[in-house]
């Protein structure tokens, strides 16, 4: 069962032979990984010659400001998102090929690798750090807070959640990397002995501590840390989405955890959870797995409705139509999401009163989803709009979206999915709702809230040819796939008979070189923006006239966010001071307590990573070793009495001060 | 002009419709098929969209208009930055989606009993009602790494990536796997259903036209998974007749150890037919005990619900610790017959 039987088992250094390692036989992997070292270290050298280790160790890596750690969030997720697109490409370019006689430039083996990492990667380590970084830097500062209320703990769940995604990336290089989908089909990866399904389970279990620690941060911060004055109905509605996000994480990854490690029982002990003898069976480990697989969906959806909420009142001018029946929708969302697991296998012939019920509670999901859309419709309504880039991707989000979720509610009709499921039609509408859903949010959010964390606006020409790129790309490259779902063509293949299909294939491919593109023109918008920083500075504080307190401290924000906590009135408190010509405080300042920056958590993790790799490779001494390890440090970390300090009284003035010079240059 | 390009990605896919409903007849085969249910089904898929359309299609134009509409250039359109709240409009955007989704549900509730797989067929297609003295043909479906063998058990016969069957008269297929999860679908006659190791599923449906269709394995399975598939043919009487003969004439006997042979993994087989199938093979291959010395799941279970092993040792069958020979089993399951006939157990 477990995997002894087909590798070595060396007691020095386990499964590791080099055999294992790919790029001896695969040239794909070879260049990847020659690039890989040489970028690595050109950063290196970079890193060195400017004197930054010191700073990069001090400042970031240790730091536990909510604002940086929110920053790095972004940049993992970035970084992943170039990986994961990486393999949509490779994907697209074989299924454009393989036809006929043509077998493509991908072996299945290779193939199959491909786009389970796509899928982990898009969703584990892409998608959720984008979404726990908006979180991360946006909540605080929403709600007149100086930062998480475990800040020590934050830093620990990055570091975690980064650990995951290097032991993926080491995947790419040492051994390979599960082949069995996203969701790890478990009676088909447990049949294979390779490391595959290892760094999947290892690097999803490290992750999840990270996600859902963060995830019971974010709760006790909106709980106990809002600035007097906000009730919970006087939220901004972002915060509300996070904190529905946030119980969604903390109630649904320890499903996942349990399926992981009952997948992992099964593999490492010869246990028969879900083997096909002895009692075992695959069906519970696919309802382990979409119990929280669909409120996963909406742990992504959420805050990306949180993002449009916040943008399309700014842009409009306009208080958010409907705030109430917002945050009911929300709660609504959050609830019904654990109700529908089982319209991910409607095929697997559960009878006709259980499909039923799951489709029609899926149904059911769609009447607040609705009354969001509406929601922001009638906030657009009597407004005044202005087109920045993060209104024109909300205006896309809104047209796109609503396709997507139309073939979502299609598909929770139990018979036409039987002739969709599995089709590319699902992929199409899948990608139509994270894509159109969640990436457009993170675009939008990027260009809505990077003034406030860097100080200065993103490039609009660059901005704009990156949105047209990404929007006509996304239809360009999923329109063809619907059309190949209604066809009959399903997904997850290396290879296709028949050859009038190829056309569909090459127009997606098309497509996906557009969104290339979009990402290539996104890239070049952060380096062009960098440049012209000084002419596009963000003097104000508040450049797009926002409504909520991030507004109301300066770009980028300082440490402690705010010099005195704001008292808040009304829903948009900012909007409201403003309305009620608030008068920043010139004196008066305390010393502000902060806590202390530790390495302790990126020390925990990188150690949490070696058992991880230790546990894959079945090196036992030194999982032993760094298992302890990872106890031990955890101990010395409880007895760091330095955790906090005092910014000093005199220092808060001196940022005052220059803050209200800045504001009296930009009048 | 923002406006105008925005209106391109609901465009593309309007055009994306057309042309595959122009292209309807030989290609959207989900939409166009030759079967009752798959038809039946491909209707549902049309009915459930127009009736959603009258929703989005709104949504998307108002998004488009509002946007132009109350653009910040256009001073003459009204301006009021504190209206947020309408009562009357906050009941029509919760209760239109609501109206729209009661009407879906109880489409929903209807389709889904109507066309469960597990339910025998009622009628032949649209205009054809099902004659009382037809039975359904009986198929037994194993997906396998990577070929679908396929048992008729009333002809005796088994195919291996080609299946046959008569013009209108209804199918019954049972369906189970050897390895791994996977689904079996032809586009053309019906949606798909699982077929899972140990496990069996059903699916009725019926082929209306005569023809070579496409079916295939739909749940990823493995490397040779993208090759799993197979031919369907929709056959007169006649022709199907000739199929099975031809199966008989040509083919080898399917014995046990024939099927093991078969089992092993293997890609992009070509067809292969069986002239006769050893008794009880399919239950072996659904109880997973083909191989010498597996006890068969269905026995295992009926041991588990009699009460376990504890139960046989009180009831005086002395099983060796470890049950696991077809000929302990076979005994077992002999015993626990007699025991179901009133007394047995008393006379042992």
């Amino acid at each position: 069962m477990s995997g002894n039987t087909t590798l070595p088992n060396d007691p020095l250094i386990g499964r590791i032979s080099w055999d294992a390692v790919p790029m001896a036989h695969e040239p794909i992997v070879l260049w990847t990984f020659i690039a890989v070292v040489l970028g690595g270290l050109v950063m290196m050298a970079a890193l060195t010659k400017f004197r930054l280790w010191g700073p990069l160790w001090r400042d970031w890596i240790c730091s536990i400001d909510h604002k940086k750690i929110g920053i790095m969030y972004m940049i993992l997720g970035l970084v992943m998102f170039l990986r994961g697109f990486a393999d949509a490409a490779m994907m697209r370019l074989q299924q454009a090929m393989a036809f006929g006689d043509n077998l493509g430039y991908l072996p299945p083996h290779h193939y199959d690798q491909i786009f389970t990492a796509h899928g982990v990667i898009m969703i584990f380590f892409v998608a959720m750090p984008f979404v726990t970084g908006l979180m991360n830097y946006l909540v605080p500062l929403q709600i007149g807070a100086r930062d998480v209320s475990f800040p020590f703990l934050n830093n620990f769940s990055f570091w975690m959640t980064t650990a995951g995604a290097v032991l993926v990336m080491i995947s790419l290089f040492l051994g390979e990397f599960s082949t069995s989908g996203w969701l790890a089909l478990s009676n088909l990866g447990n049949q294979s002995g390779s490391t595959g399904l290892d760094y999947y389970i290892w690097a999803l279990q490290i992750a999840g501590v990270g996600t859902t620690l963060s995830g019971i941060n974010l709760i006790v911060t909106i709980i106990k840390m809002r600035a007097p004055g906000m009730n919970l109905m006087k939220m901004p509605v972002f915060v509300w989405t996070s904190l529905c996000t946030n119980a969604l994480i903390v109630a649904s990854f320890p499903m996942l955890t349990a399926a992981l490690v009952l997948m992992s029982l099964d593999r490492y002990l010869g246990t028969h959870f879900f083997s096909n003898d002895f009692g075992g069976n695959a069906m519970l480990y696919v309802n382990l797995i979409w119990i929280w697989g669909h409120p996963e969906v909406y742990i992504l959806v959420l805050p990306a409705f949180g993002v449009f909420s916040e943008i399309v009142a700014t842009f409009s001018k306009k208080r958010l139509f409907g705030y109430t029946s917002m945050v009911y929708a929300t709660v609504c969302i959050t609830i019904l999401s654990y109700l529908v697991w089982l319209h991910h296998f409607f095929t697997m012939g559960s009878g006709a009163s259980v499909n039923t019920f799951f489709g029609i509670t899926t149904m059911i999901i769609s009447i607040p989803t609705g009354a969001k859309i509406f929601n922001w419709l009638f906030t657009m309504y009597k407004g005044r709009i202005k087109f920045d880039l993060p209104m024109m991707w909300t205006v896309a989000f809104m047209c796109t979206f609503a396709i997507g979720g139309m073939t979502g509610v299609l598909l929770a009709v139990p018979p036409a999915d039987f002739v969709l499921h599995n089709s590319l039609f699902l992929i199409a509408h899948f990608h139509n709702v994270i894509i159109g859903g969640v990436v457009f949010a993170v675009f939008a959010a990027i260009n809505y809230w990077y003034p406030k964390a860097f100080g200065y606006k993103l490039d609009v020409f660059w901005g704009k040819c990156s949105f047209w790129l990404w929007l006509v790309g996304f239809w360009v490259a999923f329109t063809p796939l619907y059309i190949l779902g209604l066809m009959g063509v399903t997904r997850r293949a290396n290879h296709f008979e028949d050859p009038s299909l190829q056309i569909w294939f090459i127009i997606a491919a098309l497509g996906a070189a557009m969104i290339a593109a979009g990402i290539g023109c996104f890239l070049i918008q952060l380096v062009v923006s960098f440049f012209k920083r000084d002419q596009l500075r963000d003097e104000s504080g508040d450049p797009w006239g926002g409504r909520t307190l991030e507004w109301a401290t300066s770009s980028p924000p300082p440490q402690y966010n705010f010099a005195f906590t704001p008292v808040v009135h009304d829903i948009d408190a900012w909007w409201d001071m403003k309305k009620h010509s608030y008068q920043r405080p010139l004196t008066g300042f305390q010393p502000i307590h902060m806590p202390a920056n530790t390495g302790a958590g990126v020390v925990i993790s990188g150690l949490s990573l070696v058992l991880g790799f230790a546990l894959i490779w079945h090196i036992w001494w030194l999982a032993g070793v760094s298992f302890a390890a990872v106890i031990v440090a955890s101990i010395i970390h409880t007895f760091n009495y330095k955790r906090d300090f005092y910014i000093p009284a005199a220092e808060v003035v001196a940022t005052e001060e220059a803050r209200t010079l800045q504001l009296a240059r930009h009048v | 002009m923002f406006q105008s390009k925005e209106i391109r990605g609901p465009a593309w896919l309007a055009a994306a419709a057309l042309i595959a409903s122009l292209t309807g007849c030989s290609k959207a085969v989900v939409l166009n098929p030759a079967g009752d249910i798959a038809a039946q089904q491909g209707q549902l898929v049309v009915t459930a969209t127009l009736l959603m359309l009258i929703i989005i299609v709104p949504v998307i134009l108002l998004t488009l208009l509002f946007a132009w509409k109350y653009r910040q250039s256009n001073t003459e359109a009204e301006y009021d930055p504190e209206w947020h709240h309408s009562t009357a409009l906050e009941l029509v955007i919760w209760s239109v989606p609501l109206i729209i989704i009661i009407a879906l549900g109880a489409l929903t509730w209807i389709s889904t009993h109507k066309l469960d797989p597990y339910r025998p067929l009622d009628r032949v297609s649209e205009t054809k009602a099902l004659a009382p003295e037809i039975k359904p043909l009986e198929v037994e479906v194993v997906a396998m790494d990577w070929k679908w063998l396929f048992f008729l058990p009333e002809q005796g016969i088994a195919t291996v990536n080609e299946l046959a069957a008569p013009v209108d008269r209804p199918i019954r297929f049972k369906l189970t796997a050897t390895s791994t999860m996977n689904a079996f679908y032809v586009p053309d006659l019906a949606g798909m259903i699982y077929a899972m190791p140990g496990m069996e599923t059903q699916l009725n449906a019926v082929i209306n036209k005569e023809g070579v269709f496409h079916g295939l394995a739909s749940h990823y399975s493995g490397a040779g998974f993208a090759g799993m598939t197979f031919k369907f043919h929709g056959l007169s009487n006649e022709g199907f007749d000739a199929w099975v003969a031809k199966a008989k004439a040509e083919g080898q006997p399917l014995t046990r150890d024939a099927y093991l042979d078969l089992a092993k993994p293997s890609e992009r087989d070509p067809v292969k037919r069986f002239s006769s199938v050893e008794d009880g093979l399919y239950s072996k291959v659904l109880n997973r005990c083909v191989e010498d010395g597996k006890m068969c799941m269905h026995h295992m279970m009926a041991i588990d619900a009699a009460g376990g092993e504890a139960y046989m040792k009180a009831a005086g069958l002395n099983l060796p610790q470890d049950v696991c020979t077809v000929q302990n089993a076979d005994r077992v399951v002999a015993l626990l017959d007699q025991r179901d006939q009133p007394g047995a157990v008393a006379q042992q």
